[in-house]
């Protein structure tokens, strides 16, 4: 009992040497905190939220004026201009798709056009192609397809009928593709 | 041997009984999210350095990823200002051909044309560049040399190809990896799954798949990974 720290000090210890590396191929140190908030999967509508169930087949137009939370299948086409569209883990959408925000859950094919970012998470697929102004992908997302990052003017305009020459951004990894290089650059 | 170069000790759903040697003691590292740690190790890279290079700096460059979508290859890529194409192809593969012998059904002329149909359909002249990373080890004959032509002419003339192969001749298994961009230079490989690779390729085996290329060149590397860059 009373020699309990003397105990402690002589229990051996592993040697805390590094063990010396390769030079062409080097052990990579775990992996740092999150560099992006981990939010929760939105299995289920947000109270408060325009949301569409996982029973419901829509084919057509949806616009939408509000967040939409859309969970059933969909064929046709979604236009959420200046809110965010959350396809829910059910959802299977033949459609295309512009919003200002998009978050995947669920499987969609058919192109995307997300003006400020699109988050697709882990289980999401996505078959087509997307323009965005960032884009956030989790691992075992599934995705097929070509990726058009945007400038912030231009990804805000419905539909541009000229792209100017996109201009490098620094190459320093953002946790938001594409959201660092809408910054100013001097 | 040093216990930091032991082969892989891992299942071999192909049933292969002699693994290739897999690099450095894995470190088991959580991926961003929290999710499923997988092994994985970072390497410097003088193909992916070479490949940057050559493909040019203007921003604009098409560029296609088959090693499926992740979020350090857009960054990096969208970054320098290219466009992004991404296809798994190795998950391809096994949709496509998994059912029954997955190399004897690589064989069969119209299945080929309909995966590449599928996976590889884009118009000629097409890309600047292409990252197959290590996709075309898992190609049996028929289907690699029409995945080649394929590639041959969705790239743009002059433009790169970086492709690996491991080097260790009499493995009956090899680890698939996700290649993830470090940084222009330096790549971080995570275990995907060890499977039987359809051929080993030897230097000469790489030249000749090549040969309707313009040059193909070799990066010798200190681990079993042989980088390739092939100009079009």
């Amino acid at each position: 009992m009373w020699n309990k720290r003397r105990e402690e000090d002589s229990t051996p210890r592993p040697p805390t040497t590094p063990a010396p590396a390769a030079e062409a191929v080097r052990e990579v140190p775990p992996a740092p905190a999150p560099a992006l908030p981990i939010k929760p999967a939105a299995a289920e509508a947000p109270r408060g939220v325009a949301a569409i169930g996982k029973s419901v087949i829509i084919k057509g137009q949806i616009l939408s004026r509000e967040d939409l939370y859309l969970d059933g299948e969909m064929e046709g086409t979604v236009e959420v201009p200046e809110h965010r569209l959350t396809i829910g883990p059910h959802a299977k959408l033949v459609a295309s798709i512009r919003a200002r925000e998009v978050v995947v859950l669920g499987a969609v094919n058919g192109n995307v056009e997300a003006s400020e970012k699109i988050d697709l998470r882990k289980d999401a697929k996505l078959v087509g192609d997307i323009k965005t102004g960032g884009i956030i992908i989790e691992d075992g997302a599934y995705f097929k397809g070509s990726i058009d990052i945007v400038r912030g003017s231009e990804a805000a305009r419905p539909a541009p009928s000229a792209r100017p020459v996109p201009q490098p951004a620094p190459a320093a990894a953002a946790p938001l593709v594409g959201a660092a290089s809408a910054e100013p650059k001097h | 041997m040093n216990d930091r170069w032991k082969p892989l000790t891992r299942a071999d759903p192909s049933g292969g009984s002699r693994l290739a040697q897999f690099p450095p003691q894995p470190q088991r590292a959580q991926n961003s999210r929290g999710g499923s740690q997988h092994p994985v190790y970072s390497r410097h890279s003088n193909g992916l350095e070479q490949f940057f290079g050559q493909i040019g700096s203007e921003p604009g460059l098409r560029i296609l990823d088959l090693s499926g979508a992740s979020q350090a290859n857009i960054a990096f890529i969208t970054n320098l200002g290219h466009k992004l194409y991404s296809e798994d192809l190795l998950q391809s593969l096994d949709q496509a051909f998994g059912d029954g012998d997955f190399f004897a059904n690589q064989s069969a002329p119209a299945r080929v044309e309909e995966f590449l149909e599928q996976s590889l359909n884009f118009p000629d002249d097409h890309f600047d560049g292409v990252l197959a990373w290590d996709v075309l080890e898992y190609l049996a004959p028929v289907l690699l040399k029409a995945t080649v032509e394929r590639l041959s002419r969705v790239l743009k003339p002059r433009s790169c190809l970086l492709a690996m192969f491991h080097a260790e001749e009499r493995a009956e298994s090899i680890p698939a990896y996700y290649y993830r961009i470090c940084d222009g230079s330096t790549l971080l490989l995570t275990l995907r799954q060890v499977r039987r690779p359809a051929q080993f390729f030897n230097n000469r085996a790489v030249e000749k798949l090549f040969q309707s290329f313009e040059s193909v060149k070799f990066f010798l590397t200190r681990d079993a990974l042989r980088e390739v860059i092939v100009k079009r």
